[in-house]
């Protein structure tokens, strides 16, 4: 165990922050399991990594877990996703003008009211022949997910009324600044380089939409967790470790700059830190904004595979037409989440490990205590902003009552 | 068969292209500029689309083939699994492939052998380069360090060679570290 190596893949970006830490601050070293990292600039080029052994690990947009699994778009192969990386941490940005329209530029809005407002400001583009266009990373993405959920609950269709178009989020900025795009869904710190450039303005975060949603996961080949399980369960372990340094305030400074440093983000640390604080900057020279959840790396078993958030992800899939309802399908794509890989990673350790595997998503609307098998385990409010309530159990009923 | 080739590298690109040439019935499109990269794709109508892994652009390409699937000419990602040996090479020489569904699998495995080939080609001639550039800047650092010398000692340059050579052998380094350090040493002390 004193020499496990793992080999873990990444795209520049700030919720990569766990595996880097671990690795950073000598948590993972501590564990028994030496880290070393692959950045990459496609999520394209980090999944072929990881399925052709380049890597052992990867830091992956969650759908393109399942995706990959059930073999949307490639041949299937199975992909175990034993440790949530982070929940929310993305944002929705506007072009300067458009959010000038439908927001108040320097604040977040509120989820509906700016839905609304773009639906107008939808609908007169349409009118003048053009639809609003926004720019999510990859179409197997929680941003995209996020985003069309937002839109359709406000009364926006996607691909009807706006179109929505994958953009790499490095090209962002750029894309906002000429027209490109009117708009965009992407993680930090690229939302933070456009309001830095004074290119675009943040209107709302991803927390907003779903409180609890789930955002990167860490990928490995099924094969690969199981003859490399314990340097696996020392990575999660290490991880934890990471989160409770990554969410205290008196490291703060010390882990942006660790993050931007050029092996890992190769960004400006000032912006990196307005993520990692959750005060982000949402107009060029506006005050920083508190919204204590727009990035949730760590509390409340953030990190737990709970399938029902695949669940979630999988029903979102079926939605926007990336693959067609199967109830195998559902259950295989629960099964990319890997609870019982993380508890065994963590039993013993005294760490908040839940009962259940599954919940109710968006059904939290207090402090709820719930059963812990390991811990004291209190969640707070999960909701998504239209108040819905997601049953895993109950997909095909969930998507019939969706707009 | 439409080969287009995706490129940031123009250098690179075209000792692909040069490669691919040999192929015969082949017609190349090199497309180095991300910039109105999928009109030039649509335009192009390619067979096989080849892309160097550490292209950006790869996740807007496949998004467009995933959207093309829907069109009357699919393009599958190339992950044939019969020909996952293949693969697996040009994954590991940098370079991914998507082919055109139906696109018989003969037809692309001389494509890819050969794009690996280039790729390894282009890796060699990137660090045979730098080599290169190394060897030049000591050439220079030893230069400068000659001048400084005879400059500042009034020696010749011959004199100046075996005094940094002399230096070099008894602090068991070599002449350009040696070179090296003169030279900063008289940027530190000289400003310049």
């Amino acid at each position: 165990m004193a020499d496990a190596k793992l080999t873990i893949g990444f795209l520049p970006l700030v919720d990569a922050c766990l595996p880097i830490l671990a690795h950073e601050h000598g948590f993972a070293a501590d564990e028994g399991v030496a880290l070393t990292f692959v950045r990459d600039v496609s999520w394209a080029t980090v999944l072929d990594r990881l399925l052709y052994g380049h890597t052992d690990g990867a830091h992956m947009i969650a759908p393109l877990a399942i995706a990959t699994t059930l073999g949307l778009g490639r041949p299937a192969q199975p992909l175990a996703a034993p440790f949530v990386l982070g929940l929310n941490g993305n944002a929705i940005t506007l072009s300067k003008p458009l959010a000038a329209q439908v927001a108040t530029p320097g604040d977040y809005g509120d989820p509906a009211a700016v839905g609304a407002q773009l639906r107008e400001a939808a609908a007169a583009a349409r009118a003048q022949g053009r639809r609003l266009r926004f720019g999510v990373v990859h179409r197997f993405s929680s941003h995209n997910y996020k985003l069309r959920y937002w839109l359709s609950a406000c009364g926006i269709r996607p691909d009807h009324d706006v179109e929505i178009v994958t953009i790499a989020p490095p090209f962002v900025p750029d894309a906002l600044a000429s027209g490109e795009i009117d708009g965009s869904c992407v993680g930090e710190p690229w939302s933070s380089v456009c309001v830095e450039r004074d290119v675009g303005t943040i209107v709302l975060a991803t927390a907003q939409i779903w409180r609890r949603g789930v955002e990167k996961v860490l990928a490995v080949r099924e094969p690969v967790l199981a003859e490399k399980a314990e340097a696996f369960a020392a990575l999660i372990r290490a991880m934890r470790r990471a989160g409770r340094h990554f969410i205290d305030p008196a490291n703060f400074a010390e882990n942006a700059r660790i993050l931007a440093s050029a092996p890992y983000l190769d960004a400006d640390p000032a912006l990196v830190l307005r993520a990692i604080s959750d005060r982000l900057v949402l107009a060029h020279d506006a005050a920083p904004v508190h919204l204590p959840d727009l990035m949730f790396q760590h509390s409340e078993a953030a990190n737990f595979p709970w399938m029902s958030q695949a669940a979630w992800l999988f029903s979102q899939m079926v939605r926007w037409g990336h693959t067609a309802f199967d109830s195998a399908d559902a259950a295989r794509a629960m099964r990319v989440f890997r609870p019982d890989v993380y508890r065994a990673a963590l039993i013993n350790t005294g760490d908040d490990l839940p009962n259940a595997s599954s919940k109710v998503e968006g059904s939290v609307t207090q402090l709820t205590q719930v059963g812990a098998q390991q811990g004291t385990l209190t969640l707070s409010a999960n909701r998504f902003f239209d108040g819905l309530t997601f049953d895993p159990d109950q997909i095909e009923a969930y998507l019939a009552a969706l707009p | 068969m439409r080969i287009a080739i995706v490129d940031e590298s123009t250098m690179r690109a075209s000792i692909i292209e040069e490669g691919l040439g040999q192929l015969e019935n082949a017609e190349i499109f090199t497309l180095t500029q991300r910039h109105g990269l999928l009109a030039a794709i649509e335009r192009i109508a390619p067979d096989v689309v080849v892309i160097d892994l550490g292209n950006p652009s790869r996740d807007v390409l496949e998004e467009y083939f995933a959207v093309s699937r829907a069109l009357s000419r699919p393009i599958a990602m190339f992950v044939d699994e019969s020909d996952d040996a293949s693969i697996a090479a040009s994954i590991d020489a940098g370079v991914s492939a998507y082919v055109v569904d139906g696109l018989a699998s003969h037809r692309i495995k001389p494509l890819l052998d050969l794009c690996i080939k280039r790729f390894h080609a282009f890796a060699r001639l990137q660090s045979d380069l730098a080599d290169a550039q190394g060897k030049l800047a000591e050439r220079d650092h030893i230069d400068r360090a000659k001048r400084i010398l005879m400059r500042s000692r009034g020696i010749t340059e011959p004199e100046a060679y075996a005094e940094l050579r002399r230096k070099a052998m008894s602090s068991n380094k070599r002449i350009a570290e040696i070179a090296e350090a003169v030279v900063t040493a008289h940027d530190l002390l000289e400003g310049d």
